[in-house]
């Protein structure tokens, strides 16, 4: 496996405008001539499959939900980050991409992150031309807000809920097309495999969820807009049928897999309430503005909150981190929490919360005020908790939220195999160890709108027509692989449900590869995955046919994929002995306990490729230089 | 506490379905409703029987997909409240539930609770957005927008597509996820320009889908998650009549 970044030449500030009027053209007449499949119908992919349709190639679009508009990018509550400088703060291109190769812990690609902090204007623009309604001030103009502890207020926002309408502009944007016959929508469709011939990604196999009909479709290139990998751990902000399968059947296919071990856990979320959990909730980090975060100075202190006076309280992370307090990046943040309830100081049923309180926010600028600024955040807790928020604090707990790893891709977005490319949370590429908030959705629609319509052109006018036709023999053996996958999944007939094995793996993975990692869990792990998934062959309880809408099928399947993956994860975790970002290995820190990053030995990405069933992967790196943001100790204090 | 479901199964879209009745035990009032009823799947899977199929994705009451007639009512009995938010603390121990799926011509049934909602993806597809394509758009700022005007976009724009207006209304009218649409893009300047000709296309495509007329019965409002008001009815009737009159542009 050969990793060539393709950064083009000269200065950072440059490279991309530079590079734009020098890649290939298609010419607009055969542009119809090029057939392009787009995975996932999220931000990055809805933006880019209806970008592409507007340029002219013929796409298909596939999307496991029953509509593009479902797909998880709709969850996201925050906002959006651009270097707008509306705010006149002092905001800058620059300064945008300064602080996201630093919050991701210098683990990131400089000209990549670049890229996305100067195309970042240019998506605001494009999404307030689609109807987006972003916050306005009273003059009209839109409104920004600070995110995340940064220092500039950049981030654009509808009210919590701006990767719904952010989702929806480019949904209707896709839908025109699909109006219009450019694009072809298969929805409740789930890509099961890609089909490589002569060594280029020149289609896919993909199951009808609702008919159970397995077919192949041949291009001329293939786009993956599948997401993160969150779910492996069970319970994640994730929706349920979020899935690694696609990316994960690439890999198996050639495509490198880049730092399966940068996950990100939000500190922010609604506690586990028992062990009929099948989600966990995330509350936005905006609440930390105003919240307090604390436990009690006592283990085991089992006072109601009110009654527990501030003399015996620890605002814990006001005391640690005096100059940014309880707005420290997410990772920190969740890391402290951890440590308090590890010391026995957490509260709530199992002792895994800590109290974000809002009690001095309330009583300095009233309840009418903290209801205009969270009171759909406030409802919502409510609703699953039946607690209120205005009297009591919440508690919250860190869970899985997003993942920064994913299938390598080089400065055009492909991926090791010619052909695919990888947008979105599904590559790896612009966070690093760590996302800052808000950047996630600038990512996804700075991928789909404004970079992969110009790199995969290019890469069309260059590998021409793949001649790919469903009749070749790549195309029947790829299906009839997933044809018989299925009938094993199937023919297994054994006693223990998709989900309880879905369960058993995301546990093991939050105790050893979750919020801290050490060398002797990640091993107790790598022992134990291979032993879940034979008992998942022997004993998988599927019941129904292949024939037919078959939920428990589909969960099977993904988490056969799951029970793979994981054991990348962890042997990716095990091998980088540094701390960094998302990734703590508790042999690796500071005597105060703060993440002890190794610049020496780990400032590249782990890429691995797979090298067949049974066998270790092999594992390969790209070097990452830092020649404009100098790697420092991320230091909060 | 123990509850009794008496849940709609149908095998297929030819199925004739019926309802069948199993026994929910040892359920906490902590659970969402679509936790619920992954314990009673559990079960059935563990005895060797087809789960309850159902839509299901983000469960945080955002992305639409879950849906669910709860004895009669869409999402049950909570008000502005999708059924994966809707927590068993509200009902009490030795309760009946019914569970069926949506019912309308337009959203026909796939298995058990699954329906086939894509009849409001065509809708869109007639009108229901701005026709601009990516790159070109003038800076952001360029276009001031009435904070009032903003808000009532985003009021009608928080819809999630779910489709329990048109399972609630006695004639499965789409009215309320239409007018939506044409109030969001029509509250703002940017949606000025093809104002007549959305409303019309949105207007034509609904008839065309099979959903039903509007007989003023709010219904929609009730049942409405996002609890989006049934006054964009009216703004959508006034749109629809001026656009006629302008005629054919």
């Amino acid at each position: 496996m050969k990793l060539d970044s393709a950064v083009p030449s000269g200065p950072i500030e440059t490279k991309w405008d530079r590079h734009r009027s020098e890649m290939k053209l298609v010419n607009p007449a055969n542009k119809r001539k090029f057939r392009v499949i787009v995975v996932g119908s999220g931000l990055a992919g809805a933006s880019a499959a209806a970008s592409l349709a507007e340029l002219g190639y013929s796409v298909h679009c596939l999307c496991f939900q029953d509509s593009p508009r479902r797909a998880h990018s709709i969850a996201a509550q925050g906002g959006i980050n651009a270097a707008k400088n509306y705010s006149n703060d002092g905001d800058s291109v620059w300064r945008l991409f300064y602080d996201t190769v630093k919050g991701g812990d210098y683990r990131a690609r400089e000209a990549n992150v670049y890229r996305l902090a100067q195309v970042s204007v240019n998506i605001i623009d494009q999404c307030v031309a689609q109807g987006v309604p972003f916050a306005r001030e009273y003059g009209g103009l839109l409104e920004n807000r600070s995110f995340g502890g940064a220092q500039v207020s950049r981030t654009f926002y509808a009210r919590g809920q701006t990767g719904q309408q952010l989702l929806l502009g480019a949904y209707q944007a896709l839908e025109r097309q699909i109006g219009l016959g450019a694009v072809k929508m298969s929805a409740r469709t789930e890509m099961l495999d890609v089909v490589v011939r002569g060594g280029r990604a020149v289609g896919i196999v993909a199951r009808d969820l609702v008919t159970g009909v397995i077919s192949t479709h041949s291009a001329d290139a293939v786009v993956l807009a599948t997401g993160g990998y969150g779910n492996a751990f069970f319970l994640s902000t994730n929706a349920k049928g979020c899935n690694v399968t696609a990316a994960w059947r690439a890999h198996k296919r050639g495509a490198g897999f880049a730092n399966p071990c940068f996950t990100q856990i939000h500190p922010t979320c609604i506690p586990v309430s028992g062990d009929h959990q099948s989600k966990l909730t995330l509350m936005s980090e905006s609440l930390r503005n105003d919240g307090r975060v604390w436990v009690p100075k006592t283990a085991q202190d089992r006072r109601p909150p009110s009654e527990i006076p501030e003399s015996d309280r620890d605002y814990y992370l006001e005391r640690r981190y005096p100059s940014f307090g309880n707005l420290v990046p997410r990772d920190v943040a969740s890391r402290a929490a951890k440590a308090a309830c590890d010391s026995g100081l957490g509260v709530g049923p199992g002792g895994l919360g800590v109290y974000l309180d809002f009690g001095d926010s309330i009583r300095r600028l009233g309840k009418s005020t903290i209801e205009a600024r969270y009171g759909n955040l406030f409802d919502m807790y409510k609703k699953i908790t039946a607690e209120n928020p205005y009297e009591a604090p919440m508690r919250i707990y860190p869970a899985v939220h997003y993942t920064m790893g994913g299938l390598w891709v080089d400065y055009h977005l492909m991926s090791t195999i010619p052909g695919m490319f990888v947008i979105g949370e599904a590559n790896f590429s612009d966070h690093g160890a760590n996302r800052l908030g808000a950047s996630a959705l600038m990512q996804g629609l700075a991928d789909g709108y404004f970079i992969l319509p110009y790199t995969l052109g290019n890469y069309l006018a260059q590998a021409g027509n793949s001649q790919a036709k469903e009749d070749q023999p790549e195309f029947v053996a790829a299906a009839s692989d997933v044809k018989a996958r299925q009938d094993r999944l199937l023919g297994i007939r054994g006693k223990r449900s998709p989900d309880s094995f879905h369960r058993e793996l995301g546990k093991l993975l939050w105790d050893k590869c979750g919020m801290a990692r050490n060398a002797a869990g990640l091993k107790e792990a790598l022992a134990k995955i291979p032993a879940i998934r034979a008992e998942f062959w022997q004993n998988l309880a599927v019941p129904g046919t292949g024939e037919e809408l078959n939920i428990s099928l589909e969960k099977a399947g993904r988490v056969a994929d799951f029970l793979e993956f994981g054991e990348l994860m962890c042997r990716d975790a095990l091998v980088r002995e540094e701390s960094c970002g998302g990734h703590f290995r508790e042999e690796h820190q500071m005597a105060d306990g703060e993440a002890k990053r190794n610049d020496a030995d780990f400032s590249h990405a782990a890429v691995w490729e797979y090298t067949g069933e049974g066998k270790e992967p092999n594992l390969h790196k790209e070097s990452l230089t830092f020649e404009h943001v100098k790697p420092s100790t991320r230091s909060y204090k | 506490m123990n509850l009794t479901l008496k849940v709609w199964r149908q095998a297929g879209p030819s199925d004739r379905g019926r309802l069948v009745t199993y026994e929910a035990k040892h359920v906490s009032p902590d659970m969402s409703f679509l936790e619920m009823l992954d314990v009673v799947n559990e079960d059935l899977i563990a005895r060797g029987e087809d789960p309850i199929a159902f839509d299901s994705d983000c469960r945080e009451g955002i992305c639409g997909a879950c849906s669910c007639m709860i004895d009669g009512v869409p999402h049950g009995p909570d008000r502005g409240t999708t059924t994966c938010q809707l927590h068993m603390r509200h009902f009490k121990d030795g309760d009946t539930i019914t569970i069926e799926p949506w019912r309308a011509r337009a959203f026909p049934v796939l298995k058990d609770l699954v329906v086939d909602r894509s009849a409001f993806d065509r809708i869109i597809q007639a009108g229901g957005f701005i026709s601009v394509n990516t790159g070109g758009a003038p800076d952001a700022n360029l276009i001031p927008v009435p904070k009032p005007d903003a808000d009532k976009a985003f009021d009608a724009a928080a819809c999630i597509g779910c489709g329990a207006c048109v399972a609630a209304c006695k004639n499965a009218s789409a009215m309320l996820f239409v007018s939506a649409k044409v109030a969001h893009l029509g509250y703002l300047p940017q949606g000025q320009s093809e104002r007549d000709a959305r409303v019309r296309n949105l207007v034509m495509a609904m008839d065309a889908q099979g959903f039903g007329a509007c007989t003023n019965t709010y219904d929609c409002e009730a049942a409405c998650p996002k609890e989006i008001p049934a006054d964009f009815i009216s703004r959508m009737n006034r749109d629809y009549r001026s656009a006629l009159l302008k005629g054919d542009a």
